[in-house]
């Protein structure tokens, strides 16, 4: 944490704690990334960490299911599987076994890389710069937008191959050349409809990535309260009013950050269930 | 914007999670709450099955006890009209019973009136004679008198 109280030093302290762990095509001032060949470590890192945490909890769970009556951590599981196949029931016509995993993957994927961001903003780089000697750390990865349009994309990919799939390459052309507007509007119903569908990935990456980057923003400036202005007596005022903001920000995010899961799961069955309407 | 390759290592990382999870947990989940459900359903139509079947066994007990209270009631008529039987039997034995005694009563009544008569007979014959001897003054010979003395007798 920044000790000066200095609007240069604010700016620093939140610049840095918005600088990725580049590596490759990094600029050497700023370290950010500078071209495409650059990779942000540790957001990688840490998305892997919580996938191989889903798969590793998952895997120890699944050696020991009980049919009968399930513990308590099966039956937490138990209730997201139910709510998200109910989700999915709910939106999804027809049957396609790759809606609901991917529903679930996305929702607790989404939700654990989310959680990061309720950790103490300055613990995990704390940690990383005074243990490991690692200067930069975004322990996030929702607030990568690389991770976020990682997911959409691969979500828009999952869209199209779905409209050939169902409508077939003629269907789906024709959706683009008469809808909305009918026949007599060709031009404007091809821009609306490649508009419509590009707003697709771009809608769900860019609304995970501005809220939790946006959470995140709060929580340093919550940090910076008692960090810049405790000075002296100042600080029974400002730590005390710290403290209280960030609880209150924490709990709140802890809504958003399950709102956003939900919503990146809720709109990708429903953009994967308009791919599997015939008549859009 | 820096878009850079993370995205593409993201992607893997997130298609690689997608099987993982479809392979790990969705469908060892999907099918252990398919199992729950199919057993929690043999569960609801055994015990359906269970409340007919009790249904069914109580009616038959009904039948049963209908049954058995009719033949109980048969059989109670059927010894009713038994022991009316064997009680007019009875009657019946003592009353020929009865008959046969007093007429053997009778009988030997009358047996004895005739052996009686008899002996009277025999005495009232010699007293006869003696009375008459004794009126005609002397001896009446009852051999000599012996018509007179059985027509006197048979009188008797």
């Amino acid at each position: 944490m920044s000790g000066s109280s200095d609007g240069g030093g604010t700016v620093a302290y939140i610049q840095h704690h918005l600088t990725n762990l580049c590596v490759g095509d990094c600029d050497p001032v700023t370290h950010k990334a500078a071209g495409f060949w650059a990779l942000h470590l540790d957001t990688v890192f840490f998305s892997v960490m919580l996938g191989i945490l889903m798969i590793v909890v998952s895997a120890r769970m699944g050696r020991n299911l009980a049919t009968g009556t399930p513990g308590g951590f099966q039956n937490f599981v138990e209730m997201i599987i139910d709510f998200v196949s109910g989700q999915v029931k709910d939106t999804f016509p027809g049957h396609n076994p790759i809606i609901a995993p991917l529903a679930l993957t996305i929702f607790v994927w989404v939700w654990l890389m989310n959680f990061m961001d309720l950790i103490p903003v300055d613990l995990l780089p704390m940690i990383a710069s005074g243990v490991l000697g690692i200067e930069y750390l975004k322990v996030v990865p929702t607030t990568d937008l690389n991770t976020t349009l990682a997911m959409s994309l691969t979500v828009f990919a999952l869209i199209i191959y779905y409209n050939f799939k169902i409508k077939g390459a003629a269907g789906y052309l024709k959706m683009f050349l008469f809808h909305p507007f009918g026949k007599f509007f060709v031009p404007v119903n091809i821009v609306m409809s490649v508009i419509e569908e590009l707003a697709k990935p771009l809608s769900l990456a860019l609304r995970l990535f501005g809220n939790l980057f946006a959470g995140e923003l709060v929580f340093l400036l919550i940090a910076l309260i008692g960090g810049t202005m405790a000075v002296g007596l100042g600080a029974l005022i400002w730590f005390p009013l710290q403290v209280v903001l960030d609880l209150g920000w924490l709990i709140f995010h802890l809504l958003v950050i399950t709102l956003q899961a939900f919503i990146f799961m809720v709109l990708t069955i429903v953009y994967l269930a308009m791919a599997h309407t015939e008549d859009h | 914007m820096n878009i850079n390759v993370t995205l593409i290592a993201q992607i893997i990382a997130f298609v690689t999670l997608l099987w993982f999870v479809n392979r790990v947990l969705w469908n060892p989940m999907n099918d252990l709450l398919a199992a729950r459900q199919k057993r929690i359903a043999d569960g609801l139509a055994a015990a359906d099955k269970g409340k007919h079947d009790l249904e069914l066994a109580e009616k038959r007990a009904k039948e049963h006890l209908m049954e058995a209270k009719s033949q109980a009631a048969e059989i109670l008529a059927q010894a009713e009209k038994r022991g009316n039987e064997i009680v007019e039997e009875a009657k019946e034995k003592a009353r020929t019973e009865g008959e046969r005694q007093l007429a053997a009563a009778k009988a030997e009544i009358e047996q004895e009136a005739n052996r009686a008569r008899e002996q009277l007979r025999g005495k009232v014959a010699a007293v006869a004679a003696a009375g008459a001897g004794r009126i005609l003054g002397r001896e009446v010979d009852e051999k000599a008198h012996a018509d007179l003395l059985k027509d006197l007798v048979g009188q008797i």
